[in-house]
Order: structure tokens, then C-alpha cells, then sequence
């Protein structure tokens, strides 16, 4: 697992942390289960306080993404799979809607863009 | 959480220079950063609560337990590096080491061992022909061998290079793994220690200007830079210090979400440093 933090981001570093574990739960790089580094040991690699990745996994297990069992470390959630089901079509249709947005601005019509994505659909 | 450090209106009165009424608080598992200009009394603070001054008024827990009253049991879960080199130089590390060993309950030798081997400590030297940065580790490596819970260090960075010093964060921040452990530690050097530090406590001129998390500091606070026109008496109030030339402003504020809303993009907000901070705080009082 890669995270990577910025120090000289306007982004605190604990929000730079929960985006980027969020985006692998989402894209289901990090499992149901599975465990993640202990909040003192990411600190150490990331060379950051320990207060820091705390609040960062505070903030995950609050938003549902992470649980935390005493003694035992931090697991992902068992995610609400309609939910996860959910947020990625939302991230499709955002995507879809700036494809929409970038063929307007050329004149492209429904058709030339139906065409264009039947294409690459089939491509890949 | 329990403390492992507690300070309470401490006062102690020099002829010329006075420790006043401060107060601040460590919590096990955590490092903290002292922090303050030079002479601000940050050596005179460790030294009272080392009892190696005696204090005028206040408190000192350590362990729950008064530091001088529990002197003796609080020493031994204590590990301490001075600024200064307090060995004798004509002896080799492993004849200090035997000085030492008695003087605490629970010496390890075993754990000294390992740390003269993972610091590459030559045994046989003596301690006036190791370097300034040698001297530190072997300084360490004493603290860390009777089993301390709290390592408290005056000025550990001082006259180091940068890669010592980042040796040095390495050692820290493997020590914390184990939670019941827990750092305080001086230094007018903010730039490197302090990415591991929790907390800072910054000392000015025998005061606390505060005490709180690392985080909370550098995210309520901001460096703000703009053109003189956009300078009026009601913005200026948001302002610790602020500097003007001839192309602008810079100045720090603590209210750094409130200047954002006043301000929008008329204005650029960065993130400042602690130097930035502590250079700000402490020109403000110089003025006043």
C-alpha cells in the first residue's frame, strides 16, 4: 500500500491520509479485513506525529471506512456493498458528465459521442 | 490518558529573568517539543524540573509522582541527555558505562550493548576523542539502557548535522513504538525534530505562549501576504506581527480560516513553519 504525503500541500497532512485510504478502499485495493499499519508504526515510516495518523484513523473509522478493535489494530470495514455500488457510479457519472462538457464545447452531437464511447467501450 | 509529565504554575525568580507561572502537560506515548528562542528558559525549566534547581513555586509531577519529594524513583524512569557532555573524557565509553551501570535499578546491559552496535560506538575510545555527534548517541544510548519511560532531552540537536539529526529522529520515533514511552525534548532548532514532535510548547521570555497539539498549531495559524492598500486597522487586529516593505506585506495569524473569509484571493495564506511561528511571537513581545 502507497501513500504518499506533500509537506508543502495547503492539505493538513491527516486529511492527505484518509483521502488516499478512502480512494483504496473505493477502488478495492485494500480488502474487507484486511489489517492496516498500527497508527504508531505509519507515523514512524511517515516520519510524521503520531497524533497525526490518530486522527486520520479516527476520522476513517468515523466515516465508516475502517474499525478499530482494541489490542488488535485497524481493519477495513465490511463495506455496505450497495453503498460502495453507489459511490462508484457516482464517480462514473461525474466522469461521463465532464466527457459531456468537453464534446459540447467542440459541437460534438449525441450521436458522434455515442459512436466515440460505443468505440472505446469495445476496445478495452 | 495519564500524564507523564505535569507542570503547574510553575515559578522560579532570577535577579534579572523570571520563570513565570507556567504550566503544560505530557501524555504518555508522546513526544513533545519545547521550544523558544535563546534564553527564553527553556534549559532553566528542564534543569527545575530535573530538580537540579530548586523551584520558587508550582508543581512537578512526574509519574504522578512529585519530583522532588519521589526524586530517587522518578530518576530511574528518566532517561536524560544534556546539551553539554557531563562524562569524564579520560575514560573509554565502556569504563563510563561502568561508572553509570550502578547508579540505576534497572541497567541493562545487554540493551547498552545492542545500541553501542547499532550506533557503530567504538567500546574502547574515549569519550573526549568522540565526536559531538557520537557523544549524543553514547548519551542516548546510557538514557536508553535502564529501561526509561521518559526521555527527556535539553537541546539534543545543537551543533549536529543534518544527517545526525535525522539518525536522531529515527531512534525517536522507533521509541514511541511502544506506547507507554514517551519524549520531551528542548530545541531552537525547529525544523526537523519537530515533524515527529505531537506537541510544542513554546516558551517566550520565561512565559508559555501555548501548548497543543502540533497539528492544531500549524492549522489555525497562517502566513498571510498581500499589497499594503488591502491593510486597514480592522484586519491588522487579526495579526500577531507583521512586516511591511515597500512591495507588501507578511504577517502571522492564528485566525487563519476568519482572514481567509475576509479576504478570499485578495490575499495569499501559506502554511507557516514553526520557525515562522516562533519568530513572529517573539518579535512581538520585544516590541511591546
Amino acid at each position: 500500500m502507497n501513500i504518499i504525503i506533500s509537506n508543502s500541500s495547503q492539505e493538513p497532512i491527516y486529511e492527505q491520509i484518509v483521502k488516499q485510504i478512502k480512494n483504496m478502499i473505493l477502488r478495492g485495493e485494500l480488502a474487507e479485513n484486511e489489517m492496516l499499519p498500527s497508527i504508531r508504526s505509519l507515523a514512524r515510516d511517515l516520519q510524521i506525529s503520531v497524533i497525526t495518523t490518530k486522527k486520520a484513523y479516527e476520522e476513517l473509522e468515523n466515516d465508516g471506512y475502517i474499525v478499530t478493535v482494541q489490542g488488535k489494530g485497524s481493519f477495513v470495514a465490511a463495506q455496505n456493498k450497495e453503498l460502495l455500488k453507489e459511490i462508484r457510479l457516482k464517480i462514473v457519472e461525474e466522469k461521463l458528465a465532464e466527457a459531456v462538457d468537453a464534446g459540447r464545447s467542440i459541437e460534438l452531437s449525441l450521436d458522434e459521442m455515442q459512436e466515440m464511447l460505443k468505440i472505446l467501450y469495445e476496445e478495452v | 490518558m495519564a500524564a507523564v509529565l505535569e507542570v503547574k504554575n510553575l515559578t522560579k525568580k532570577f535577579k534579572d529573568f523570571a520563570i513565570n507561572d507556567i504550566s503544560f502537560t505530557l501524555e504518555k506515548g508522546y513526544i513533545m517539543g519545547f521550544i523558544g528562542p535563546n534564553g527564553a528558559g527553556k534549559s532553566t525549566t528542564i534543569k527545575l524540573i530535573m530538580n537540579l534547581l530548586k523551584k520558587d513555586d508550582g508543581e512537578i509531577k512526574i509519574f504522578g509522582l512529585d519530583n522532588v519529594e519521589y526524586e530517587k524513583e522518578v530518576k530511574n524512569r528518566i532517561g536524560f541527555v544534556f546539551d553539554e557532555n557531563y562524562f569524564y573524557e579520560e575514560l573509554t565509553v565502556m569504563e563510563m558505562k561502568r561508572v553509570i551501570a550502578p547508579l540505576y535499578k534497572n541497567w541493562n546491559d545487554r540493551v547498552f550493548n545492542k545500541y553501542l552496535k547499532e550506533f557503530s560506538l567504538p567500546a574502547k575510545a574515549k569519550i573526549k576523542e568522540l565526536s559531538k555527534g557520537m557523544k549524543m548517541k553514547f548519551s542516548i544510548a546510557v538514557a536508553l539502557s535502564h529501561e526509561a519511560e521518559l526521555l527527556i532531552m535539553d537541546e539534543p540537536t545543537s551543533g549536529l548535522d543534518p544527517i545526525i539529526r535525522s539518525e536522531l529522529l529515527d531512534i525517536l520515533t522507533f521509541l514511541i513504538q511502544d506506547e507507554n514511552k514517551s519524549v520531551f525534548f528542548s530545541t531552537h532548532i525547529t525544523s526537523d525534530l519537530d515533524k515527529i514532535a505531537d506537541y510544542i510548547t513554546f516558551i517566550n521570555n520565561g512565559s508559555i505562549v501555548f501548548s497543543c497539539a502540533k497539528d492544531d498549531i500549524l492549522e489555525n495559524h497562517g502566513l498571510v501576504k498581500g499589497p499594503k492598500e488591502i491593510l486597514d486597522a480592522d484586519l491588522r487586529k487579526y495579526f500577531i506581527g507583521l512586516k511591511e516593505t515597500q512591495f507588501g506585506f507578511e504577517g502571522l495569524t492564528e485566525n487563519r480560516q476568519q482572514v481567509k473569509r475576509i479576504l478570499r484571493d485578495r490575499a495569499i495564506i501559506d502554511r507557516p513553519s514553526l520557525d515562522d511561528i516562533m519568530l513572529y511571537y517573539a518579535k512581538e513581545v520585544q516590541h511591546v
